[in-house]
């Protein structure tokens, strides 16, 4: 046993590398991002035997899931990791994967940001695990992060389906001393016994997805059994359900309660229906504490008699959105708030994040701003990254922000609606994830619009990843695709630029098909942070 | 015992750097700890906070509850009265004087300051002028840790260790300047404290 301080995230990537993944796969994505951070940096020392694992950033999150699968159906162990949205993105292998006869163990990790610290929603993955008919372990603390992340895949292959760990960002951020087990071997390859099982041919898939009906009361009785649905039945009235890290705040404020409440914690998934029930055999009410949305709240309803009155986020007496904290669960207790603080003396302005000084998107949104002027009322679409603080005053300079490649579907959509100019603003790196695709349509229509490829040649917000393509591979993608040569181009994103650079994407906003314009300049955070890394490999040489 | 930190400053000063410091520190002498970070999008010059939790029995919560914290730790006048509600009635506000800007409607700064002064226990101090004077800019956090040493309740030696720890591998010179940095943060709240 060795006991070492870590992330969430971190202990999640420890418990997969003492699980003896062969592969590690994801896309940066905030609160994820340090999983597969720390299968790249510790991969070699904490291994079985320093052997470490193929760790990769990936296009997006649906390619990260389906090499993953190719790991699994070689028999070998795969770890999979994205946050909460990027399973929107890779739900279409995950949900079908649940049909294979999942033979090297198939784990997915993912974040979700309930209160949107870093994100477009708070949607809340244990719904999605529930849509696939997966099982779901829900660690409360760091430890357990380790531990079922672990378990997870002993269960994959146990079940032969894959298994998700889900967390919050308040845990995948958090640190705590976590003590780790010994390591295991990576798996030898070892073939699917029957094919068949992989190839989801509507006969196939019916056969594959009755037998992932037929497993569900296997599902049931482990999660009925397994010490992390644990039930405490006491005298009084009040029982308690928390999910997750939700137990932590009932801990916190319990002592203060006059009499302990019944408590079950649900850290496993699907809803351990008999416990439920045994819990609420003698209660008048049971208080839901669940981080995301109301998912074990309205599962409960339906599976308890109407005498017992539940509560929680649905029913009001919990916020509906945002994070639990000690604080919203105390008060959800019947407990008299804490005294605060002292109320400022002064009024606190907000301080919104930034994009940095010297930031190149912040020439790119210059050049932009006057290459519009003057001309009617448009559209700017814009997308995921750095770039979307320029909705901020004082640059206000674009329009929307949905999901990761929508920009330019939206551009042309508003193109096709009749609206000029439209133009998207889409990050190098986003480009890559899901902007190629609508650009194929785009260029397929030839549709009067103007893409700008904001090229910082990182993932910028997540701490400077590398992208898969380097910028000067960019422009043959772009051709690749059909992109017409002489409305290609490649602008430098200097500020001294910034007058010729307004000119020329005027001219291609004023092009009556489709231009697309690369800005390119390095982020200057990677560029500080690459000099000091040379400094220090100079220095340690 | 029990004792809460909310860590504040904006994005690019440290906190995080600062709040392993005493993190660190507790471990070594025993406590348990659990600290909460903020990542991502808010380390773009946005208000950045960190909770860190120091006890002697097992931690549960991440978040440190309303009324609670013992100690607001800043990098930046404005920041240290963002998260004042944290603040238990005995609770002491530790924070660095000089005000970064960046924003259109910061507040004057003499009126800043004088709102600090009037809290009950404000300990303002000028961390980039004593980093300056240690020879080292940029420890303005290490003079903040000091600040706050003598009120954590960890011996002030362990700290030393873990600042010394942290920079070890940069060199003596380096070590020493931090180590300066510290003792000046030291002095200035033995000082404050008495008065
Ligand atoms: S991290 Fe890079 S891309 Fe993001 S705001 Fe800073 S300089 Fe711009």
């Amino acid at each position: 046993m060795s006991a070492r301080v870590l992330l969430g995230d971190e202990a999640v990537a420890l418990g997969a590398l003492h699980a003896g993944i062969t592969s590690a796969y994801a896309y940066p994505g905030t609160p994820s991002t340090e999983i597969l951070e720390y299968i790249l940096q510790r991969g070699g020392a904490d291994a079985y035997g320093g052997d470490a694992p193929v760790a990769a950033w990936t296009a997006n999150e649906k390619t990260a899931f389906e090499q993953a699968l190719g790991v699994s159906m070689a028999g070998r162990r795969a770890l999979v990791a994205m946050k909460h949205v990027g399973l929107n993105v890779a739900a279409d292998p995950f949900v079908n994967s649940a049909l294979l006869a999942i033979s090297g163990g198939l784990v997915l990790a993912v974040a979700d940001d309930p209160g949107m610290h870093s994100s477009q929603n708070e949607q809340d993955s244990r719904l999605l695990a529930d849509f696939a008919r997966v099982i779901c372990l829900e660690p409360r603390n760091q430890q357990e992060a380790y531990e079922m992340t672990r378990e997870a895949f002993e269960l994959s292959e146990r079940f032969g389906t894959p298994v998700m760990v889900r967390l919050v960002t308040r845990l995948a951020h958090s640190r705590a001393v976590v003590r780790a087990g010994e390591p295991e071997a990576q798996r030898p390859i070892a073939h699917p016994e029957d094919s068949r099982d992989w190839i989801l041919l509507p006969a196939n898939a019916r056969r594959r997805w009755r037998t992932l009906l037929e497993r569900q009361p296997a599902f049931h009785a482990f999660t009925g059994t397994t010490p992390h649905n644990e039930l405490q039945i006491a005298p009084g009235p009040l029982g308690v359900i928390t999910a997750g890290i939700a137990r932590n705040y009932l801990r916190e404020n319990v002592a203060d309660l006059a009499e302990a409440p019944s408590h079950l914690h649900v850290g496993a998934y699907p809803i351990p229906a008999a416990l439920v029930r045994r819990l609420v055999e003698r209660l008048e009410t049971v208080l839901i504490l669940e981080d995301g949305y109301p998912y074990v709240e309205r599962a409960v309803r339906g599976l308890i008699p109407p005498r017992v009155a539940v509560i929680g986020r649905e029913s009001g007496h919990l916020p509906p959105d945002g994070e639990l904290t000690p604080d919203t669960v105390r008060e959800a207790l019947g407990l008299p708030l804490r005294c605060s603080g002292p109320i400022a003396p002064i009024n606190v302005p907000d301080r919104p994040p930034q994009l940095c000084a010297g930031c190149p998107h912040t020439d790119s949104f210059h050049a932009l701003e006057r290459a519009l002027a003057g001309l009617p009322r448009g559209i700017v679409t814009s997308d995921i990254g750095c770039y979307t603080l320029a909705a901020l005053p004082p640059l206000s300079a674009i329009d929307s922000c949905v999901c990761m490649g929508a920009s330019i579907g939206m551009a042309k959509g508003a193109s096709d609606a009749g609206v000029r100019p439209a133009v998207a603003v889409i990050g190098d790196s986003t480009f890559l994830h899901s902007g190629v695709t609508p650009l194929m349509d785009a260029v397929a229509a030839d549709t009067d619009m103007t893409v700008i490829i904001l090229d910082n040649e990182v993932v910028g917000m997540t701490g400077a990843q590398p992208t898969l393509l380097p910028s000067s591979r960019l422009p043959a993608l772009l051709l690749g695709l059909g992109v017409n040569p002489d409305h290609c181009v490649v602008l430098d994103a200097h500020p001294r630029r910034t007058t010729e650079n307004a000119a020329r994407v005027r001219r291609e906003i004023e092009h009556r098909g489709l231009s697309v314009v690369v800005a390119a300049r390095v982020c200057v955070e990677a560029a500080r942070s690459r000099k000091r890394m040379h400094k220090e490999t100079v220095g340690t040489s | 015992m029990t004792y809460d930190i909310v860590l504040a400053g904006v994005g690019g000063q440290g906190v995080l750097s600062l709040s392993g410091i005493i993190a660190a520190a507790a471990l070594e002498e025993g406590l348990f700890v659990k600290q909460s970070e903020v990542h991502g999008m808010a380390q773009r010059g946005g208000a950045v906070t960190a909770h860190l939790r120091l006890a002697d029995a097992p931690i549960e919560s991440d978040l440190v509850p309303v009324g609670r914290a013992a100690m607001i730790l800043s990098l930046e006048p404005l920041e240290s009265l963002r998260y004042l509600e944290m603040l238990a009635p005995d609770g002491a506000v530790v924070t660095a004087a000089a005000p970064l800007a960046n924003v259109k409607d910061y507040p004057p700064i003499e009126e800043l300051l004088t709102a600090i002064r009037t809290l009950p226990r404000a300990i303002l101090v000028d961390a980039a002028g004593l980093a300056q004077a240690a020879g080292l800019a940029q420890a303005t956090n290490m003079v903040m840790a000091g600040a706050a040493a003598p009120l954590l309740p960890i011996r002030v030696g362990t700290i030393e260790r873990s600042v010394r720890a942290r920079f070890g591998r940069k060199g003596a010179e380096v070590v020493e300047r931090n180590l300066a940095a510290f003792r000046a943060g030291q002095e200035v709240a033995r000082c404050t404290a008495k008065q």
